[in-house]
């Protein structure tokens, strides 16, 4: 197994030295790859980056977002997805090809406010994004209680292979519907449950680079002992934020497929 | 600039009590603003001022966007009771001024390029001004720049160092900045080793201004470690080292 060394950083800071590949949140200097944001290092032999701790969203395509629609046009809907940008869902996504603003009252199907999950079809820099909804677990979402956490936070609470997210779905009776920007949509029958998923996704939050987080979380739920998952150990958690965000900077659908399927998938 | 009294006496102390390679007290506080994606509290002696950065976030007006990256817009503003007697709070000369040069000084820390058709937007709010307050807003405005995730090469920290009675001193107070003989901020990037800013007022010799840039540098590398250790103390408690 190779071994990956990690460290705090600010900005600034050398992460690494020597002929090292600089992969994400780090720039080269020279012959040192220098941190751009706070955060924690990992540098091995494929090359060094920095998993960082705070920051907004910034939209990658096949991103699965929870957006709120706040207008529309004649050919598609604005959508907030909580980032520097307003994302576009084309109304041709729903009503299909022969989509006709003529014919077609776009407002019956998404109005101003609702809410939605949706999967980012195209984005580079020079344009908005596009949204999709035509995907499994995407589209409108009817009820629940909408909570925003730092998008930097998303893959602790996603947790290794989503055993974060399924200990609080199991333990609160609950759904979660998880955005990459940050925005979490709970929901379920039980008040109880909801307010208890709440307050432990924002401990997750809060706690998210601190040791045994998953183990308190448990704690927290009422989680049986012997439910506790051997994997639980020191190294595993600090270990758990990057393995899941190489998780999820390669495959973010199938990983929001699990959580949207509330772990059955 | 005439200076008319000695503002540094017999045993070498100066008006507030430090020695001339003496800092005010530094002290940063990160987080403060809830409603902010980063701020920061800095009080640097008397002075008391607070950063918040918002963004990056979409242009308004959409016309100001850049197609190719992201625009910095800073406000450097002076509340009425921050100093002995009231400030109107419309902005005057010298914000504007400030402000501009604020955003000179951080622009070469961010990496623009990499949120184009984006705007980052620093507010700098003077609660009480005793002399270096743009010093102490730029270190400040650094720190928040840091806490809200946007891609900085380095940090920026700054300090001022001048001439009073003759002899270069660091990190002039307001007395001293009102009647002393040069005031000189500077901005640098302390890993880079890249000065940002670089503002005289008064006059020096080339061997006084080679030696108040040294002092300045060494003033900013004071105040890197303490925003340094603000930012830590923050996002990672009392730990120094990951546990692996």
């Amino acid at each position: 197994m190779q071994e990956v060394k990690r460290k705090y950083v600010i900005p600034g800071d050398i992460v690494a030295e020597g002929n090292l590949r600089p992969l994400v949140n780090v720039f080269k200097n020279g012959n040192s790859i220098v941190a751009t944001r706070i955060g924690i290092t990992e540098s091995n032999n494929d090359g060094a980056k920095v998993i960082p701790l705070s920051g907004i969203y910034f939209p990658r395509a096949n991103d699965i977002v929870v957006g709120k629609i706040l207008d529309h046009s004649s050919l598609s809907w604005s959508v907030d997805i909580n980032s520097c940008f307003a994302a576009h869902l084309p109304a041709q996504d729903i009503f299909g090809r022969d989509f006709s603003p003529a014919h077609d009252d776009m407002g019956r199907q998404l109005s101003t406010g609702d809410v939605i999950v949706a999967r980012i079809a195209i984005f580079d820099r020079t344009r908005d994004p596009i949204l999709t909804i035509q995907d499994k677990d995407l589209g409108k979402i009817p009820t629940g209680e909408l909570i925003k956490i730092s998008p930097t936070r998303v893959p602790r609470l996603i947790g290794k292979r989503g055993s974060m997210i399924q200990t609080i779905e199991q333990a609160s009776s609950t759904r979660i519907t998880i955005g990459q920007n940050g925005i979490i949509v709970v929901s379920g029958k039980d008040k109880e449950g909801i307010t208890l998923a709440i307050n432990a996704i924002h401990i997750v939050e809060v706690e998210a680079h601190t040791s045994n987080l998953t183990q308190r979380i448990r704690q927290l739920l009422n989680v049986p002992e012997s439910e506790i998952e051997s994997d639980d150990t020191q190294t595993s958690e600090a270990g758990d934020t990057t393995i899941n965000q190489d998780e999820l900077n390669s495959n973010n659908d199938k990983e929001m497929g699990m959580i949207n399927s509330n772990g059955t998938k | 600039m005439v200076q008319s009294r000695s503002l540094i006496d017999e045993s070498g102390k100066r008006t507030d009590g430090r020695v001339i390679d003496e800092l005010r007290e530094v002290k940063i506080k990160v987080g403060i603003v809830k409603n902010a994606d980063g701020s920061a509290l800095i009080e640097f002696g008397k002075n008391k001022i607070i950063a918040a950065v918002y963004g990056p976030r979409e242009v308004h007006p959409k016309h100001m966007a850049l197609s190719d990256r992201c625009v910095v817009r800073c406000r450097y503003h002076m509340s009425p009771f921050s100093t002995d007697t009231r400030k109107s709070p419309a902005p005057s000369r010298r914000e504007t001024e400030i402000s501009k040069v604020i955003r000179e000084s951080l622009e070469p820390a961010l990496i623009l390029e990499d949120y184009p058709r984006a705007a980052i937007d620093v507010f700098i709010e003077v609660l009480q001004a005793d002399g270096g307050s743009r010093c102490a807003g730029i270190s400040a405005a650094s720190v928040a720049l840091a806490d809200a995730g946007i891609n900085m090469r380095d940090m920026v920290s700054a300090c001022a160092a001048g001439k009073v009675d003759d002899k270069i001193v660091i990190d002039i107070n307001d007395t001293e900045d009102k009647e002393g003989g040069a005031d000189m901020p500077v901005a640098y990037m302390p890993n880079l080793k890249k000065i940002t800013l670089l503002q005289l007022d008064g006059e020096l010799n080339p061997n006084e201004f080679n030696t108040s840039l040294d002092e300045a540098v060494r003033g900013c590398l004071k105040v890197y470690e303490i925003q340094r250790s603000s930012l830590m103390e923050k996002y990672f408690g009392d730990e120094k080292e990951m546990k692996e």
